[in-house]
């Protein structure tokens, strides 16, 4: 089966002094759960937002789900099938919890109003907040928004989802919260690609973890084998600083 | 589980910008009410104690004041549509679309109100009808300027252009994330502008867009010199007959300092009753 996920060769500019990434290839099968972990500035992220062509990419092929990411009916397509978590939630904060998860449904997906607020419900309880339904994004927690971001990239069924650094922008104890609802939705068996330094997670869920630096992969295996005999110096050294 | 059972954070229909829950609610009257309600007394008081002159100034001078407040509105309705397109052009990736948008911006804020007006009225007719001769359009030929058409085509080219810069600066003032997060979700560039960022750039760009309301009023005084007869214009009319300038100019005065008194308490309001929770 082909690969959902097909990146080949991609560079990244920023500006003329920064190459962000350079020649990345990546492949992601379909129920894959892929860990990306790698310094600040390797391009991690960026590789993630190229996905869903947040971000541009200056040279090289991304396919999701068969379809290449070039005109802009073909970028459009690609993200109402590619959920994305952010860092900073980046809930809409003029829209109750609610309204969020409502919006795209009834905007990009065309559903009815009643279909869109059942959908949102349902989620809702799944990822264990029924009761911030009419709640402002301003008067729930970190853990929280981050719970509804999630849903509200559910509700459009997507077959993959992107999450970067989804609990890095968190207070410690509501990092749980978040990561539970990631594990329940790995082992329902969403194709994952997943930013983040949650080892626990990675072990847990992934079944590829991949190592980045300054623009490249520098190696990738299962999480258990990178996270505890990585092949490679910089990987060596990168983890000897992330892990206590 | 029933998760829309009410409580204290139940909210109306978004779509209803100006009832967002939590807001202060409307009904508590700052005290700047209180000058505005002073100066309508004295005028009130003026009226009834010496009706002859001030009666008859504000008998005399009020279809001007409803082609004041007819020419701002009208005005400043057309400002805050074509303001967005120049705002949004000024954002534009495209350099063409920048590029107009931006000389648009910087030449019109380059020549004097007053100016624009008197080109508006007196050379804009002749350009229309030098073309009408040239290309043999006779309803072009014959067209003859309607002063107050043109007033309010000065006023809102001009102000438009300042408005552009508000808009900027209020969509600008959005977080990127907002825009990414509704591009993610599948919605296009069109979609999340209307649905997500200009929503919450209209809040914060409120006061500066009240300001420039109350700026139009004040500035569609000039139109007096362009042969509309607006409140301005209609207090020289009187003065030329009477020969009374201080009850008169006083009155007109008192007159826009309640338009403009009240205005800015609407927009305070307004400003009030929109604001995001948390």
């Amino acid at each position: 089966m082909q690969p959902i996920i097909q990146i080949r060769d991609v560079h990244k500019h920023f500006g003329r002094d920064i190459h962000a990434l350079r020649g990345v290839s990546l492949d992601v099968n379909k129920g894959e759960v892929v860990v990306i972990i790698g310094p600040s500035g390797s391009g991690k992220s960026t590789l993630l937002r190229c996905i869903n062509r947040l971000e541009e990419y200056d040279q090289g092929t991304i396919i999701v789900d068969g379809i290449p990411l070039d005109t802009a009916a073909n970028i459009n397509a690609v993200r109402a099938e590619v959920g994305m978590v952010f860092q900073q939630f980046n809930l809409f904060a003029h829209l109750s919890v609610l309204e969020n998860i409502q919006l795209a449904q009834r905007v990009v997906r065309r559903r009815a109003s009643a279909e869109a607020r059942k959908v949102a419900l349902d989620l809702l309880a799944k990822v264990g907040i029924p009761e911030k339904a009419d709640a402002y994004p301003g008067q729930i927690s970190g853990g929280q928004q981050q719970r509804v971001a999630i849903a509200r990239a559910l509700a459009m069924n997507p077959k993959i989802m992107l999450f970067d650094e989804p609990t890095s922008a968190l207070d410690p104890e509501m990092i749980k919260e978040v990561l539970d609802v990631m594990l329940a939705l790995a082992h329902e068996g969403m194709t994952m690609v997943v930013v983040s330094h949650e080892m626990g997670f990675a072990r847990a869920a992934a079944h590829r973890a991949i190592f980045m630096d300054e623009g490249m992969i520098v190696e990738e295996s299962t999480p258990e084998k990178l996270f505890s005999t990585p092949a490679h110096e910089r990987t060596k050294l990168f983890l000897s600083k992330v892990l206590l | 589980m029933p998760a829309t059972k009410p409580n204290a954070l139940r909210s109306p229909p978004a779509s209803e910008l100006a009832r967002i829950p939590g807001a202060e609610p409307s009904a508590k009257l700052d005290a700047w009410w209180w000058l505005l309600v002073g100066v309508i007394a004295l005028v009130l008081a003026l009226v009834v104690v010496r009706p002859d002159p001030f009666l008859r100034i504000v008998i005399y001078v009020r279809d001007g004041i409803a082609v004041t407040v007819l020419t701002t509105v009208v005005a400043f309705v057309l400002t805050l549509v074509l303001g967005l397109v120049g705002g949004l052009g000024r954002l534009s990736k495209n350099p063409v679309i920048f590029g107009l948008a931006s000389l648009y911006v910087e030449l019109i804020r380059g020549i004097p109100l007053m100016v624009q007006l008197i080109w508006w009225y007196f050379a804009f007719p002749s350009v229309l009808q030098q073309v009408g001769q040239s290309f043999n359009l006779t309803f072009l030929e014959r067209y003859r300027a309607n002063p107050i058409a043109m007033a309010i085509i000065g006023l809102t080219i001009c102000y438009a252009a300042y408005m552009s810069e508000i808009y900027r600066a209020g969509i600008q003032s959005i977080p990127r994330g907002q825009m990414e997060a509704a591009r993610s979700l599948g919605m296009t560039y069109a979609q999340s502008m209307r649905h997500i960022v200009l929503p919450q750039a209209v809040r914060v760009i409120l006061p500066p867009v009240g300001n420039e309301f109350i700026a139009l009023l004040k500035d569609s005084s000039l139109v007096s010199v362009v042969a509309v007869a607006d409140l301005t214009r209609r207090g020289r009319e009187f003065m030329s007959t009477t020969f009374i300038p201080i009850e008169t100019w006083s009155m007109v005065a008192l007159l826009y300092l309640i338009l403009t008194l009240f205005s800015a308490r609407m927009v305070a309001m307004i400003e009030r009753r929109t604001k995001i929770e948390g």
